[in-house]
């Protein structure tokens, strides 16, 4: 399982890529508002997504795990 | 023996390094031996060396584990400290550090870039009387690279480890070039730091190539391989000048590599993130761009590149990265860039897209304001040539550290899509009306925060701060290139002196 975390402190914007969803590497799979700007946040590589552990709306801090990829 | 025998016969045994079993090893962590590697860096036959019969006649310690000299870089003198790793594991004793300190000192007198070719096991503990406290030892040499900065090119590649007090040298260089998998830095051994602290770590993990590279920034270059390596040590002096007070060489001029106006490369929404390299590779020279630091803070580019030939140092927001934000790294990371440039001339071109530094309690503590006033800092201090281009956004201090109007650069020109401000106009309508949005009825907040959005972005249009003359100009992006090769080139004679004083007292 490999985590995807924040890159920097802000609130989830979007999530696009639900549980099960086959991502490639830089692909979004939650693009954060931070600085009133969208911030995507890229796969770190390929795989499917098999937990989400964020909602819209939510603070995240930098290194928070949004997400596990396998 | 007659005396040029006896000479030839120790010259041959030198050269030839320590013994045999530790070439061996060399082979296995696919590492060259120190000549090789001389013999890769400088033009051919242009090695003169000093202090070759250092110790000669201890067979295990040839040249005392280190040579040193002067040779040629692409027709240009260099001096040069190589360690050798065949002869003691490349540790330093008296010997070492006297030839050491002898060939800065020569750089310094003949005003020449040195190059270290680091790969040691640092000092030797039984040596120590004879090497580390006194005048002329080892403290020394650390010395003389600060007094050196600034004055002549000091270029570090780290072929092996550089531990301990040796770690300073990298530190103390103007650029590290890293090979990955092979070099590392630290100042306690993973025995050490398992002895002392009691913490259990592997040698990559703390201090390896790529963790220098991409978390403490010592390292600004990442290199594949040994000849890479060096490659990229030589690629670095054809932008230096051979000292402060020299120019960097001009080369040939090229168009850009990409053909992509840069018109199309930047999107109109302000909050829509776009890639700032395909910016650059439309504004520079083809195959000019040298990134300093790439795998450091990407949200902030650096680097070294040629406009119509003309070095330039490029300070550019990455927007693709964390949306460009200014952080406690990257602030850092701009900061001793910009320094760099200023030290050794070479013309300073900002890209701003930047919706500030970083706020919130973590940048806080990491003590984003005094990290984001050393950039402002070197910002202010810099008196080469320099030139702002607001791309898009320039909010808050993040206008400052670009070099804004404020900073005296020589022009501060604004793409059409720029916008200049204290904060984007959704943060700065929450905060003027915030009161007032509340007290009104829930339906009708779209439409008053709407209107507020629009007189907010006419009073902030940046037709009318070039009417204000707050930029000096207002360039159509297919047109930048040719005026920014246009002012910087009318900007060559400039010779400024920022103010006299014997040191500021820095922010870091």
């Amino acid at each position: 399982m490999i985590p995807v975390t924040a890159p920097m402190a802000g609130v989830v914007y979007q999530l696009p890529a639900p549980v099960g969803t086959d991502v490639g590497e830089g692909d979004s799979v939650a693009v954060l508002e931070s600085m009133k700007m969208h911030v995507p946040v890229p796969a770190p590589r390929a795989g499917r997504i098999k937990e989400v552990r964020v909602r819209e709306g939510d603070f995240v801090e930098e290194g928070d795990i949004l997400a596990f990829l396998e | 023996m007659e005396q040029t025998d006896r000479l030839r016969a120790a010259v041959e045994r030198v050269v030839a390094g320590g013994p045999a079993r530790y070439h061996e090893k060399l082979r296995e962590q696919g590492k060259l031996f120190v000549r090789d590697r001389l013999r890769r860096l400088l033009d051919e036959d242009s090695f003169v060396e000093d202090g070759l019969l250092a110790r000669h006649e201890d067979p295990e310690l040839a040249a005392d584990a280190v040579v040193t000299g002067i040779g040629r870089i692409g027709g240009r003198t260099v001096c040069v400290m190589a360690s050798d790793a065949t002869v003691k594991a490349g540790s330093w004793g008296a010997r070492t550090v006297e030839k050491i300190v002898r060939i800065q000192e020569q750089a310094l007198r003949f005003n020449v870039p040195i190059v270290y070719l680091v790969d040691s096991a640092g000092g030797r503990i039984t040596d120590q009387v004879e090497m580390f406290p006194g005048r002329r030892h080892a403290g020394r040499i650390f010395y003389n690279q600060v007094k050196m900065s600034g004055r002549v090119p000091q270029v570090c590649v780290l072929f092996g480890p550089s531990p301990a007090g040796a770690a300073y040298l990298p530190a103390l260089s103007d650029v590290v070039i890293m090979v990955d998998g092979n070099a590392s830095a630290f100042l306690g051994s993973p025995r050490m730091a398992e002895m002392v602290i009691g913490e259990k770590v592997d040698l990559e993990t703390m201090g390896g190539a790529r963790m220098h590279c991409t978390v403490s920034g010592l390292g600004d270059f990442l290199a594949a391989s040994e000849e890479e390596a060096i490659d990229l040590a030589r690629r670095w002096l054809a932008y230096m000048p051979d000292n402060w007070r020299g120019q960097p060489p001009r080369g040939p001029a090229r168009p850009p590599a990409s053909a992509t106006p840069l018109s199309a490369v930047v999107p109109k929404d302000q909050n829509t993130p776009f890639n700032m390299y395909r910016f650059i590779e439309g504004l520079v020279d083809a195959d000019s761009f040298l990134e300093v630091k790439r795998e450091y803070a990407p949200e902030l580019i650096t680097g070294l590149a040629r406009l119509d030939g003309q070095v330039i140092g490029l300070v550019a927001n990455q927007p693709a990265v964390k949306g460009g934000v200014l952080f406690v790294d990257s602030a850092d990371k701009g900061a001793r860039f910009i320094w760099l440039c200023n030290a050794y001339n070479i013309p300073l071109l900002f890209l701003a897209d930047v919706p500030g530094f970083m706020i919130g309690s973590r940048v806080e503590r990491q003590g984003i304001i005094r990290h984001g006033a050393k950039m402002i800092c070197a910002v202010s201090e810099a008196t080469v040539p320099k030139i702002s281009v607001i791309v898009r956004k320039a909010y808050g201090a993040g206008l400052y550290a670009m070099a804004g109007p404020a900073f005296e650069p020589d022009a501060c020109l604004a793409l059409p899509t720029a916008q200049i401000a204290i904060m984007g106009p959704e943060a700065a309508v929450n905060a003027v009306y915030y009161n007032k949005i509340q007290e009104l009825p829930a339906e009708e907040r779209p439409a008053f925060v709407a209107a507020k959005r629009a007189e907010y972005a006419a009073d902030i249009d940046i037709f009318r701060l070039a009417s204000e003359l707050i930029v000096d100009a207002v360039v159509d992006p297919d047109q930048l290139r040719a005026e920014l090769i246009a002012r910087f080139a009318a900007s060559r004679g400039k010779a400024e002196t920022f103010t006299e004083r014997r040191s500021p007292v820095y922010p870091v």
